[in-house]
């Protein structure tokens, strides 16, 4: 435990603290651009410089160890001297059209550069070359905005274990792209946007997608209607100065409302009849390897997480048979609206205009896959992310702070608690638990307020396991069985999880696969930026959620019950096949 | 094991993409469990093709179990891998400092004045590839020049003409300079 000086100030830090750690502890702010706490210290952007008594050269705090006894100035005139040249350089060579960029007031870049009161950029010079890649739906790059920080190519590759994105070239030609700077389009790319949640400036980001939206509100012939993911409630507030965790689940549906959306509806309620189609998909799997002794293509995995199937289709392409068939909650929103609500309001499905808002960027490549949608009309015509959002809220002149709550729309605004979890890892898991547990044994699933607490939580790859007894008689051949189960996020997560199952170190049941850490709460498309701490805090935001909620599992939510009687007949039905339940097909990594 | 195909004439041994493919897989086999067995990989890849074809780098990608992106970055990294079709003959002008201020510029604007060609480019006739380099460690008697694994040393523009004509011989199997 070593003890040091910051600022004349002494501090105490654990072993192996860099120096910045120590000046945070110590309530002293570093600026810093490359440094992404937990994940990357290269010590790469200069801009965390310290000077350290003794030492010659001024140190990178992020990579520094902190020493007993060592003497830290963080706001000397040599340290500010430096840094302000620090900046000044990547200003010079930064394509800084601040004004028409997607992160103008929300640029580290621009921040730092205001902390260190920058009035003149010194060195006029050599810009870096402007190539754009707009060859996705879900994300656009922009070289010349780049810093060459590499948060991106570490997030790509070990946190997602994707690799799409590292330096390419050298010197000043060097470009942070994907291999030979083609577009990523044409490389293996998730489009899960966790680089453009860590890019500090506006080199990689979503899509900006708000136009289109507009432009159908003004569109007299299009009926428009808008869905929100479980975690955009527990994230938007971010975008208008609350701390992160903050509920504002009747705001977001108020503001939805001032913007002009005919409906506002819940996805949620698709997520309930997720757990419906793919609790009985597992059951049935679980029927097949069991009672009919065929093959089940088991282990299942969850499907809701576009990124993750994206993963899958590239690396993976033999686990495919086991991905569950239901479409994601979002898709499944978009097919039920576009006919079962469309029929209610006498409406044809191309006459509705689906908007998803959504905490991802990989959502927008789903929703143009061609699978998802029939005879041409797409389930969902626009995903907005969560950012995009806050910026259409305020583009709309709304007062988010000073709005009344509002209320979802029926019937597809309805749902369980079960629902709302579905923006954590492990809440498939847990909601698909809470649903089949009960159809198996007829009594609620036996943990304490219906939480899976061993799944629950930021650790990468969880599991448990479920003793089956007692059961009703339909389910007669689970009697004395225990369920194995396994969740991941963050898709190295995944890696480690799927290498489990093929070399037959683990024989899990059901594997609930997230894309993004944490779950949908940090999704690519969330408020920046995403630590840890707002996670938890996100996390603890969608539990309580769930359990101030009248029904907390998905087969209670009476307007479920409901469109089957009326519309779907039953799980797994003729219905539910056209409309709810999708195919997966290989694609090549190069 | 000789290639069935039509033997290309610059190839000192003429063998089938396949061949070299597999050639390629036994080195990458020898490499796999090795740390930094990246570059030489490619440095053997880039012996064996000429060049570092995409389905070359891809390969490698797959069998080094090394993301493509960083394969692909560490190729342009280095001045000395190719991803194009090369010449014969490399023409490597040094650009280091000490070249640089000894006239290394007006060297390599002899050369690209005398092969008609910009620097990375390759002559129509498939003899020689200019390209630039950052030292070869012999700064003493700088400006200096390497064409294929020949230094040249105080190279003037003038001498240009008569150092490339050693290499201008209709291809046969020994084009190389002394």
């Amino acid at each position: 435990m070593p003890k040091l000086s910051i600022n004349n100030m002494t501090v105490e830090v654990p072993d192996g603290a860099t120096v910045l750690e120590a000046a945070r502890k110590a309530g002293v702010n570093i600026p810093t651009l490359c440094y992404m706490e937990n994940l990357q210290a290269i010590g790469a952007c200069r801009v965390c410089l310290v000077e350290i008594e003794g030492s010659r050269d001024l140190a990178a705090s992020c990579v520094m160890p902190a020493t007993e006894g060592m003497k830290v100035q963080t706001n000397s005139p040599r340290v500010r001297k430096a840094r302000r040249t620090v900046v000044e350089l990547l200003l010079s060579e930064h394509d800084g059209d601040c004004q028409t960029c997607n992160r103008n007031d929300n640029c580290e870049l621009q921040a730092v550069a205001r902390e260190l009161g920058i009035r003149e950029i010194r060195y006029p010079g050599e810009r870096s070359r402007r190539t754009t890649d707009s060859s996705t739906p879900a994300l656009e790059r922009n070289t010349a905005k780049c810093i060459l920080c590499r948060r991106c190519v570490t997030v790509c590759s070990e946190v997602q274990g994707v690799s799409a994105l590292f330096p390419q070239n050298r010197g000043f030609k060097t470009v942070v792209g994907p291999a030979f700077c083609k577009d990523l389009n044409s490389i293996a790319c998730v489009q899960c946007g966790q680089c453009a949640a860590v890019c500090p400036v506006g080199a990689i980001t979503e899509k900006d997608q708000i136009d289109q939206v507009w432009a159908a509100l003004d569109d007299p012939t299009k009926t428009v209607v808008v869905q929100t993911a479980p975690a955009i409630r527990a994230a938007l507030g971010e975008c208008f100065g609350y701390p992160a965790g903050t509920l504002v689940t009747g705001k977001m549906i108020s503001a939805l409302r001032q913007i002009g959306f005919k409906a506002v509806f819940d996805t949620n309620f698709t997520a309930d009849l997720t757990i419906l189609e793919e609790g009985n998909e597992l059951l049935t799997r679980l029927k097949t390897a069991l009672v009919d002794k065929q093959d089940a293509h088991l282990p299942m995995f969850t499907s809701c997480s576009p990124g993750w199937i994206k993963f899958a289709e590239y690396f993976y392409p033999g686990i495919l048979p086991n991905i569950s068939t239901c479409k994601s909650p979002q898709q499944m929103m978009g097919a039920v609206i576009k006919t079962y609500y469309a029929q209610k309001l006498g409406k044809k499905p191309e006459e509705m205009f689906v908007v998803s808002i959504m905490p991802c960027t990989a959502k927008k490549f789903e929703a143009q896959r061609s699978e998802m949608g029939r005879d041409g009309v797409p389930d969902v015509d626009v995903v907005l992310t969560t950012r995009e959002l806050g910026r259409m809220i305020e583009q709309a002149g709304i007062d988010f702070r000073s709005l009344a709550d509002g209320q979802m729309d029926s019937p597809l605004g309805e749902s369980s608690g079960a629902a709302d979890i579905f923006a954590n890892t492990g809440g498939v898991m847990e909601a698909a638990l809470r649903t089949a547990y009960e159809v198996v044994t007829g009594r609620p699933l036996p943990f304490e307020n219906l939480h899976v607490t061993p799944v629950a939580g930021l650790e990468g790859v969880k599991h448990a396991e479920i003793k089956i007894e007692n059961t009703v008689p339909d389910w007669k051949f689970l009697e004395g069985a225990t369920l194995k189960v396994a969740v991941a996020h963050g898709l190295i997560n995944a890696r480690k999880v799927i290498e489990q199952v093929q070399t037959g170190q683990a024989d899990y049941h059901f594997i609930e696969v997230m894309t993004c850490p944490g779950g949908c709460i940090g999704g690519g498309g969330q408020p920046r930026s995403t630590t840890n701490d707002v996670r938890k805090a996100r996390m603890a935001a969608i539990y309580r959620e769930d359990e101030g909620k009248q029904f907390r599992k998905s087969h209670d939510n009476p307007a479920i019950r409901k469109i089957y009687e009326d519309f779907l007949v039953k799980p797994l039905g003729e219905k539910s096949h056209h409309l709810l339940h999708t195919h997966y097909h290989e694609r090549k990594p190069f | 094991m000789i290639a069935e195909n039509k033997p290309c004439e610059c190839c000192q041994e003429a063998a089938s993409t396949e061949e070299l493919y597999k050639r390629l897989d036994d080195v990458m086999k020898e490499y796999r469990s090795k740390p930094g067995g990246l570059i030489p990989v490619l440095q053997i890849a880039q012996g064996l093709f000429g060049y570092l074809p995409d389905e070359v780098v891809q390969r490698i990608s797959r069998g080094l179990n090394k993301p493509y992106s960083e394969v692909a970055g560490v190729i342009t990294f280095y001045s000395f891998f190719s991803t194009r079709p090369r010449g014969k003959h490399m023409v490597r002008v040094c650009l280091g400092t000490a070249c640089y201020v000894r006239g290394g510029k007006q060297v390599l604007d002899a050369f690209k004045k005398e092969l008609g060609i910009e620097v990375g480019e390759t002559t129509g006739n498939r003899l020689f590839t200019l390209d630039v380099a950052r030292c070869f460690g012999a700064c003493g008697l700088a400006p200096a020049i390497m064409i294929d694994d020949e230094v040249y040393q105080r190279v003037k523009p003038t001498k240009i003409k008569e150092i490339l004509s050693k290499y201008q011989q209709p291809a046969t199997a020994e084009g190389k300079g002394s």
